[in-house]
């Protein structure tokens, strides 16, 4: 008895801290059903073609997320074709940050012609389950039949200053050896950013 | 990593403003120092930047700590600004602000790099603070109250 009550303390403490660090390398990534920008509501299981996602935890009022809009767009335009498209979440709370609301989001997402789903995870619950912990926060979601398997969790790319000074694309990287069938050379990156306003 | 620096007070100076030369920018190999000091003070080492409203927040605090415990204990203040925004946002504020505490630029945009070297836990959210000093360490990813900073900066005095 005090071994089966040891066991389900055990299990309990084990569910409530990989809740707590969310996703690593390999688990199952839930789906969601958020509001995009358009007011469609966006799930991956919308998008019976695709191989997986390039899911980014973004916003408006991030200077890094900002320095990265146009390479997350170029992701889009490059992978969406291939099978992977970006997926954008904006996990703030917008009270505290007003020029994240969804009517921010939409005059940006206009002014820089995102091509992709810009998606607000308005009652905070989708980032904590990924482990999303800043912006931008990249997760690479490979599909296999009905699920999502985490392969990639991180920064962009290795020069958030200057696009052309980049060496390591950790994401093109992680994409382009799913698409073969490779092994994510690199699986988990860190990078500066602006923590998640809950 | 010299030359950053220099290149700062140069092209600062020949430009326009006689206040640049407070910018001390480096890049992680010029800032390691800081992280492993090894005489009898206590270390308070704050990441923040001006964009991180937390960071803002917080910083009042830290300046009191450093008064406070004047004595034994330096706080550095380690600014993660974007290059681009030195003279319109970082050197306005730190004039408008007069810190009285020390206060570096980090330049240094391979992060995956040097992330890990303050401390594995560290995802890359600020603000973070690390306070040590040559027998111990802790670090911090979350922000401060004057009381929260000055009663952790205590276990590490006594």
């Amino acid at each position: 008895m005090n071994k089966l009550k040891l066991l389900l303390f055990t299990m309990l403490l084990a569910t409530a801290i990989s809740a707590q660090n969310g996703y690593d390398i390999g688990a199952l990534a839930t789906d969601f059903n958020l509001e995009n920008i358009d007011g469609s509501f966006v799930s991956l299981s919308d998008f019976n073609e695709s191989k997986g996602f390039i899911v980014v935890f973004t916003c408006n009022t991030c200077p890094y997320a900002v320095a990265y809009e146009d390479r997350i767009e170029a992701l889009n335009k490059k992978y969406a074709k291939k099978g992977y498209p970006v997926i954008a979440i904006m996990p703030n709370n917008t009270e505290i940050k007003p020029g994240d609301s969804l009517d921010a989001m939409r005059k940006r997402a206009n002014k820089k012609g995102f091509t992709f789903p810009y998606l607000i995870d308005s009652e905070q619950a989708v980032f904590p389950q990924y482990g999303a912990t800043k912006t931008p926060h990249v997760y690479v979601l490979q599909k296999n039949n009905e699920t999502h398997i985490v392969r990639y969790i991180g920064a962009i790319d290795d020069n958030y200053k200057d696009a052309n000074k980049v060496v390591l694309k950790y994401v093109e990287d992680a994409v382009d050896a799913l698409l073969m069938n490779r092994e994510v050379p690199v699986s988990k990156t860190l990078a500066i950013g602006c923590s998640i306003k809950i | 990593m010299n030359f950053i620096k220099v290149f700062f007070l140069v092209s600062f100076s020949i430009c326009c403003t006689s206040n640049a030369e407070q910018l001390e920018v480096y890049d992680f190999d010029g800032i390691e120092h800081y992280l492993k000091q090894n005489d009898d003070k206590v270390y308070v080492v704050n990441f923040w930047a001006t964009w991180c409203a937390p960071c803002v927040k917080e910083l009042p605090y830290f300046e009191q700590i450093q008064q406070d415990f004047k004595e034994n204990v330096e706080v550095v203040l380690i600014s993660l600004d974007f290059p681009s925004q030195y003279e319109s946002k970082l050197i306005p504020f730190l004039e408008k602000k007069q810190l009285t505490s020390k206060v570096i630029v980090l330049d240094d945009t391979d992060m995956n790099s040097w992330i890990p070297k303050i401390d594995s836990e560290w995802d890359g959210a600020i603000p973070v603070t690390l306070i040590y000093n040559k027998d111990q360490r802790q670090f911090y990813p979350q922000s401060f109250t004057y009381d929260a900073l000055s009663s952790e900066v205590r276990k590490f005095i006594n």
